[in-house]
């Protein structure tokens, strides 16, 4: 019930926001090349619907999961790694610290200089925006289970593999999924300044492209699309961490008796 | 009671870095007794458990468990944390099957054999309840249930109340007792209430000193079987007396001490 009426009021505020941005350029008559009215956005979408969604919306699609799958493969990986062994965790850690403060975009240059223009350079800098959210947060959701808790299953006789299978990796998931979150928003990001570094389709080339011609109704259609993307990919992986971490949840089970 | 004894320090020494905890510590514990285990917080009471159950080594002596010297005793000591040490991603039933996994039962014949078990329990319709939707008392009884599913006769329970409200406290130590009889293990509680002590064990081992030599034992003369009415037993209020005495004592010594 509490939901529906979030959503309730969600609606009425984003038809108020709308209505108000509607308004405002039509009563200040606004030139729609600085900022085009809704409609004219919706409209966009609508004229421009085989560009976009025939060519531009899936060029994206696949950098951004095929980036994020191999950040997720690469991410875990090497998570496990600094966990299994310390003399990688002490190689490795520090660098993945420091590497958080460097400033991502202005190394996406970079990886497109090595990369290239192709598929390739678009899908490591996607990569590059999403691949230390994951390690980080998986690393770090590893080491985070309880050590009385590693104690009482030593007590058990629990051998290291035990320990890892039934209280590490486990404690480790719901961490795992607020990193992947992250990295799910992030990677719209990594593709969209992937195209504008160099691309021929793509709905970040799509819109610096309608930039470089004042045709804003169709750079805000790319940017409402692209934003739609990253919610979808949130609520995605929303729904996977419910699905395989359901300790989150909070509901109670309803055959439940007392005793 | 080379047959009797179930579990004995001899001569142990443990020390962390300079601070020694244990010296030539004995203590010797019977097949099937209920000892307590009272001290001054910080003295090393966990220690001990921690070297009873295995996690931690005697630096000097050693550790006999069933009259044998025992160098791994990792897997034969059931141990009941303070806190409960519930898997909130487990139910009820993953949760105390988990000791039967480890030694290496299929899941399925696992969580049958805890599922029989819990009527007993007080957890009959609570098999696939997540941790989160338990009281403190039931989850006690969740994490007392885990230990015993070891299949180890000698139970080692740190503080296991502790947490629990007044009236939860007592209904629990009336159900330790009555578990305590129906399976005969040999149990050491670690508590800081003296009269949960008192009421529970056979034997009180007060822990005195830095390091720890040779604690006091005191029998415990309140016949049983014993309920919160034994507390008025005129042994039962001696008793008491008695090992207040020997804490004030210890803490004049020390005064940064606080009972425990």
């Amino acid at each position: 019930m509490r939901t529906v009426y979030r959503g309730i009021w969600f609606g009425a505020s984003l038809v108020l926001l709308l209505a108000g941005w509607e308004a405002v350029c039509r009563l200040f008559a606004i030139p729609p090349f600085i900022l085009p009215p809704p409609s004219a956005v919706l409209l966009a979408v609508w004229d421009l619907r085989e560009q976009l969604f025939g060519l531009h919306l899936w060029a994206t699609l696949r950098e951004v999961l095929m980036g994020l799958a191999a950040s997720i493969v690469f991410g875990i990986a090497l998570a496990l790694a600094m966990n299994l062994s310390r003399t990688v965790e002490r190689l490795v850690y520090p660098y993945i610290v420091i590497s958080q403060t460097i400033p991502i975009i202005a190394l996406s240059p970079v990886f497109i200089l090595w990369f290239g223009y192709e598929l390739s350079g678009k899908i490591a800098v996607t990569i590059l925006f999403t691949f230390f959210p994951i390690v980080v947060s998986t690393y770090d959701g590893l080491r985070a289970a309880d050590p009385e808790m590693v104690n009482l299953l030593r007590t058990m006789g629990a051998t290291r593999w035990q320990i890892f299978a039934k209280l590490q990796l486990p404690a480790s998931l719901p961490h795992f999924f607020s990193g992947l979150k992250v990295a799910a928003t992030y990677s719209v990001g990594g593709a969209t300044i992937g195209e504008w570094l160099g691309a021929s389709e793509g709905l970040g080339y799509f819109g610096r492209r309608a930039s470089g011609n004042f045709q804003a109704p169709a750079l805000f259609a790319s940017v409402l699309l692209l934003s739609v993307l990253g919610m979808l990919l949130f609520w995605l992986a929303g729904t996977i961490e419910r699905r395989f971490a359901p300790h989150t949840r909070t509901n109670t089970p309803k055959q439940m008796k007392s005793q | 009671m080379a047959v009797r004894e179930k579990l004995a320090f001899a001569g142990v020494r443990f020390s962390y870095g300079e601070k020694a905890i244990l010296d030539g510590f004995q203590l010797t514990v019977g097949r099937g007794e209920l000892v307590s285990l009272i001290g001054p917080s910080g003295i090393g009471k966990s220690t001990l458990f921690q070297l009873a159950a295995g996690l931690l080594q005697p630096q000097d002596g050693e550790i006999r468990l069933d009259g044998e010297p025992a160098a791994r005793r990792l897997g034969q000591v059931a141990y009941m944390p303070q806190r409960d040490l519930l898997m909130p991603w487990r139910t009820v039933v993953e949760n105390a099957a988990l000791p039967l996994e480890i030694q290496g039962m299929p899941r399925k014949e696992a969580q049958a054999r805890v599922r029989q078990e819990l009527p007993r329990f007080g957890l009959g319709g609570w098999a696939d309840a997540y941790p989160a939707q338990l009281s403190g008392g039931m989850r006690q009884r969740v994490s007392f249930l885990r230990a015993l599913m070891t299949g180890s006769d000698l139970l080692l329970l740190d503080e296991p109340f502790s947490a629990l409200d007044g009236i939860t406290r007592m209904e629990m130590q009336e159900w330790l007792l009555a578990m305590w009889q129906q399976t005969g293990s040999t149990m050491l509680l670690i508590t800081h209430d003296i009269d949960e002590a008192i009421l529970l064990a056979d034997r009180i081992v007060v822990l005195l000193g830095s390091p720890i030599s040779r604690p006091v034992e005191l029998a415990v003369p309140v016949p049983r079987p014993r309920s919160l009415s034994s507390r008025s037993h005129p042994a039962f209020q001696a008793l008491r007396e008695q090992i207040w005495e020997l804490l004030r004592q210890s803490t004049a010594a020390q005064p940064v001490g606080r009972y425990a």
